[in-house]
């Protein structure tokens, strides 16, 4: 009786696990990523994803944008973890890279990668053995956000010289109002101020000599761009030491302010804030009339496969699919950001100009070349920059302890 | 039964121990856990070079040198040092001191002193997150209450929190305000434990407030103020909540605002505007802060402990 019980029990068992399987035959992938504002559109873009391979089913988890390094590294040192990770880019990308936690994606497995501009890749590229393995997922602009319904209100053209840009400040400061809206208030946005303003008196020259060696940050160049940054001062918000911003985005979006230097990975939150806003985004001042435009440029980080997935290939697949231009379209056009997939097409008519503006952009210098070891450019520059606007050292100091610091680890600047 | 509770010898003994074990061992599991394993792991992380995310290879004291010595990370700790000092002055003397005040105020017991005490405790039960937020908002340039305020008197926009002179104090006033009722509440409550009669007595032998206080009261509530100095010490160099939410992970403008708690963490945990996570180095820092906070607690509270039976 017994017996036949258990060989009961064991024949039901076996049904319901067949049954159980033909039902969930399909693969779970998980992706991670600190971007929540952005679930409904990527689970859109997954449903594409899983309308193309039905075996495949995505799951898109968020975490806080500010624990994002700390969740997933404890994590992927616990061997768990998304099987995508959705990564930052450059120095961020390496430290994980160098502990082993992601899988290299190389042409068989993810020939996408052949729809990636060079200097895209180069930001999910680990330097020591010169594999990929994360694959860009935008590029992100920097440059001067106009409200042109200001600027025509005060019968003013927006300025496109360092000259002009003085001129038109003084006119829109006499009429009561702030000609731009940043202040110093938020650390990680002072170093893109910094590289928005700075690289027009740059230019791609310096750029050279500085990652070739031939100089370091104590250039006369770079002193010299850096004050600029204090002839801006008098036309900035009262009490800017203290805007952080958040508090730019506001000044700007309701008309008090009619400049702003920010990111292209803001219009579209701009636009949901107030919709009928009428803004343009432009290069930043040049530092002559007839200097080439120069906004500023960086990729933002990729999609990448955690080494220990159980789901390897099914991940890889779904990268694999992230490289598409399929992808990339319907990411520009849900998101609003600019995909790097070669060939995509913009259809908003400001982001197409942002696209444009990349053509001639410089890189940001601190993010895609000096985040790799510590002290990292970025620790250095978002210290000394808040003194340094509010007078309490000047360029060449910050200059000196700019390089002095990355020293420690970059070698061209040891002894200089 | 109960025999078998209070002799360790007996029938019962064995379930006695068993039962003792039995309680124990939940909070000793999460003891070592969360609290050993964590310290033990800090400890061990503290010698290692860390290649990326992981530990690459012993390398003795070299983190701790680096901290203390190499600049420019010598210089961050000393200043984050020196701001977790002025934290720990300020609070004494600012926090405490008119803790004490309203204290004696309140042991006055005026008419209304119930309702002050609620008002004055009530802050200590909101979060450290809300208050900074809150803190932020009173101090913004442009649209906060503290400026506004000013405004009226013809003073203009002050960047309390953007300029490296104002920042620390204003952090530092929210925090008192925060933390007032806490020191306040158990001053009175040492104040509350005081005889009657002495009080009495010091009134008919004609002590007036201020003899009351300092020659009475001062050196009566000495276990109070032992209590409230060294939580004020640990609290001063733990500081993190406050100063993260107001002045961010980097103690802008331009690490005037800095505390160890706040090097640390960025140290050992990164940031994704600057960068590099870094362990070794952040396990240094921690147990640095735990060697001081520690240290200074013991020998602290073994002065203070003698000035209480010479009081």
């Amino acid at each position: 009786m017994n017996r036949r019980r258990i060989g009961l029990a064991l024949a039901a068992a076996s049904f319901a696990w067949g049954f159980a399987t033909s039902l969930a035959h399909a693969t779970d992938v998980s992706f991670w990523t600190w971007r929540q504002e952005d679930k409904a559109a990527y689970n859109e873009l997954f449903a594409d994803f899983t309308k193309a391979n039905p075996d495949i089913h995505v799951k898109f988890e968020s975490f806080p944008d500010e624990n994002y390094p700390t969740i997933v590294s404890t994590a992927l040192a616990g061997g768990k973890g998304g099987d995508v990770i959705h990564t930052h880019a450059y120095g961020w990308l390496e430290q994980f890279v160098k502990a082993g936690y992601f899988e290299p994606l190389d042409m068989p497995t993810v020939p996408s990668l052949a729809n990636q501009p060079a200097d895209a890749l180069v930001s999910g590229t680990y330097r020591a053995d010169k594999k990929v393995y994360s694959l860009p997922f935008a590029s992100q602009t920097l440059g001067l956000f106009i409200n042109k319904d200001v600027f025509a209100k005060a019968g003013l053209t927006p300025p496109t010289t360092w000259d002009e840009f003085i001129t038109v400040s003084k006119a829109l400061k006499e009429k009561g109002i702030y000609p731009l809206a940043n202040g110093m208030g938020t650390s990680w946005f002072n170093e893109m101020f910094v590289a928005i303003f700075t690289n027009p008196f740059l230019g791609q020259d310096f750029v050279s000599d500085l990652t070739s060696g031939k100089t370091t940050f104590k250039d006369p160049r770079y002193v010299a761009a850096l004050g600029k940054l204090l002839e801006l001062r008098p036309y900035m918000p009262d009490g800017f030491e203290g805007i952080d911003y958040e508090t730019a985005g506001q000044l700007f979006l309701s008309g008090k302010a009619a400049m702003l230097a920010g990111g292209s990975f803001d219009i579209a939150t701009y636009r949901s804030q107030n919709p009928p806003i009428n803004m343009d985004f432009v290069a930043p001042p040049t530092a002559k009339a007839g200097d080439t435009p120069q906004a500023t440029k960086f990729f933002d980080g990729g999609y990448a496969v955690n080494s220990k997935s159980a789901n390897k290939e099914a991940a890889l697949k779904l990268v694999n699919w992230m490289g598409t231009k399929e992808f990339g379209d319907k990411f520009s056009a849900l998101l609003g950001n600019i995909s790097p997939i070669k060939g995509v097409v913009i259809k908003d008519e400001l982001l197409s100009h942002v696209a444009k503006l990349n053509e001639t952009a410089m890189p940001h210098i601190n993010v895609v070349y000096f985040r790799f070891e510590k002290p990292t450019g970025s620790e250095l520059l978002q210290g000394d920059i808040t003194k340094m606007m509010s007078g309490s050292i000047t360029p060449d100091q910050l200059a000196a302890d700019l390089t002095d610091g990355l020293a420690k680890w970059y070698k061209p600047f040891q002894g200089k | 039964m109960t025999d078998g509770w209070r002799h360790s010898e007996g029938p019962f003994a064995w379930r006695r121990s068993l039962w003792l074990a039995a309680l124990l061992t939940p909070a000793l599991v999460v003891m070592v856990l969360f609290v050993l394993w964590p310290l033990l792991s800090a400890f061990r992380f503290a010698f290692y070079e860390f290649n990326g995310l992981r530990p690459s290879g012993f390398i003795g004291l070299e983190n701790f040198r680096q901290v203390l010595f190499e600049k420019p990370y010598s210089d961050w700790t000393w200043n984050a040092l020196k701001h977790n000092v002025i934290a720990f002055l300020a609070l004494m003397l600012f926090e405490n001191g008119t803790a004490f005040l309203i204290a004696f105020a309140l042991l006055k017991a005026l008419p209304g002193h119930r309702v002050h005490q609620v008002i004055v405790f009530l802050p200590v039960v909101l979060s450290a997150v809300i208050v900074g937020f809150l803190w932020k908002l009173f101090l913004h340039p442009l649209f906060g209450l503290v400026n506004q305020l000013l405004g009226l008197v013809g003073i203009g926009a002050i960047p309390w929190l953007g300029n490296e002179n104002t920042a620390l104090g204003s952090i530092l006033f929210a925090n008192i305000w925060h933390w007032l009722g806490f020191p306040t509440l158990v001053l009175l409550a040492g104040m509350q434990r005081i005889s009657k009669d002495v009080l009495e007595a010091a009134r008919l032998d004609g002590a007036g407030d201020y003899a009351l206080m300092t020659k009475i009261v001062w050196p009566l509530i000495a276990p109070s103020v032992t209590i409230v100095t060294i939580l004020t010490f640990i609290g001063s160099f733990n500081w993190f909540e406050i100063p993260y939410v107001m002045a961010g992970l980097t103690g802008s403008p331009g690490g005037s605002t800095d505390v160890l708690g706040l090097y640390f963490y960025r140290t050992a945990f990164g940031s994704t505007t600057t960068g590099i996570q870094d362990f070794g180095q952040g396990s240094a820092l921690a147990v640095l802060m735990f060697i001081l906070v520690a240290g200074v607690t013991a020998i602290a509270l073994r002065y203070l402990r003698r000035r209480e039976i010479e009081q």
